[in-house]
């Protein structure tokens, strides 16, 4: 078959980018996991977790003028269940950890988390006893942010990076894999059911 | 209109001998009541019959080093009269319990509740005294003194991933008569053990 971009001379210069059914026909060859990466990576589905001012920046990265949408991702959902990438939005403290923790165990594998801002990615400037020095010492963290806050260009760029990292994946050789009760962080926690229920009782 | 030295001196003279004499300063009038255990009492005395009906604030100071440890500060406000009026009370460290004003002021619930939680200065009487910042089962008060800005690790099992925050590089804090600027304004400073 001939490439849809030939460039001869003295014609115009067609390109041709992505499927085109005149010339492909109704079939597309591709790998299953190049496809379903496809599908993943496309509507990642953010739960905001918007702890503080990053949330702001959030909302902007949501509204029309950055519009998260281009990216498949305008649908923030504050249900765990529904989304694929928790964005830690802003400070998180100790009280407010067991609570993430929990709803990042809630989130329907797969699930990506974006550590936006210097406080949910460090601690930032909150050297505190109160303050959980970042977030990746109890949930897994796939891309950080740094600023504070950060441009919505940033968190979309983090996105993109995000996109970047899903579509890499080997899923169906991992689709079998059996998570359990995994250990995260450097400090490798493991919330219990105990931990669990008290945090629910509160 | 009474001004809020005569609202003191009122609230004075109906128990005498518990309070000392109102302190002005800046147009501040401050009273101090000599008996911790009598402060509800003032307190509604005050706010029934001096129409202070408004508890704008309470607080707590930690005299670490001095007897006794702790000074609880109540700030009163009428909204008829327009007048302030700050109460102080202290109490010592091993007693470290105040009668609860919560039944006069229903605000002074949640302020309570932030002086326990911070000083651990307890409130009795109060209808639920929870820590309110803090998660429940914390062990330390983070506003004493001798608690240290960068935490302590605690060794509860459920809170176990708390442990001291890494003070290199920050908070900027300074450091009170030093030679020039660079060590007036370290980067970082170890906290006090």
């Amino acid at each position: 078959m001939e490439s849809p971009s030939l460039v001869q001379a003295g014609t115009v210069v067609t390109t041709e980018f992505g499927y085109n059914s005149k010339i492909e026909g109704e079939v597309v060859h591709t790998q299953l996991d190049s496809a379903l990466n496809w599908f993943r990576k496309n509507s990642l589905w953010p739960m905001p977790m918007g702890l503080a001012c990053c949330a702001i920046e959030l909302m902007a990265a949501g509204a029309s003028r950055f519009d998260i949408s281009r990216f498949g991702s305008e649908v923030m959902r504050f249900s765990p269940r529904q989304s694929d990438v928790m964005i830690v939005a802003g400070t998180v403290t100790y009280k407010m950890a067991l609570a993430l923790r929990r709803i990042y165990e809630q989130m329907a594998e797969p699930k990506w988390v974006i550590a936006m801002g210097a406080c949910a990615s460090t601690g930032g400037m909150y050297r505190s006893y109160s303050v959980l020095q970042g977030v990746d010492n109890i949930v897994p963290v796939d891309v950080y942010v740094a600023g504070c806050p950060p441009r919505p260009e940033a968190l979309l760029d983090a996105l993109i990076k995000l996109q970047e990292k899903v579509s890499r994946e080997p899923i169906t050789r991992t689709l079998k894999r059996d998570s359990g009760p995994e250990k995260y962080g450097r400090l490798g926690i493991e919330v219990t059911a105990q931990s669990i229920e008290e945090t629910r009782s509160h | 209109m009474p001004t809020p030295l005569e609202l003191a001196r009122q609230l004075r003279e109906t128990f005498s001998d518990l309070l000392a004499e109102p302190l002005e300063f800046r147009g501040e009038v401050t009273l101090v009541v000599r008996d911790p255990e009598r402060i509800a009492e003032v307190c509604r005395h005050a706010k029934e019959t001096l129409g202070y009906d408004l508890l704008l604030d309470l607080s707590s100071v930690d005299n670490y080093g001095d007897e006794p440890r702790w000074t609880v500060v109540y700030e009163l406000y009428g909204l008829a009269h327009a007048c302030h009026l700050r109460l102080k009370t202290s109490v010592g460290e091993e007693k470290g319990s105040v009668p609860t004003v919560s039944t006069v002021w229903r605000t002074a619930d949640w302020h309570e509740r932030e002086v326990y939680d911070m000083m651990g200065i307890r409130f009795a009487g109060h209808p639920d005294l929870r820590r309110i910042l803090m998660w429940e089962g914390y062990p330390y008060h983070p506003l004493r003194k001798d608690f240290p800005l960068a935490g302590k690790p605690t060794d509860l099992p459920e809170v176990a991933f708390t442990r001291a925050a890494p003070l290199d590089g920050g908070p900027f804090v300074t450091v009170a008569g030093g030679a020039d600027s660079i060590a007036r304004e370290p980067r970082s400073r170890t906290p006090e053990d």
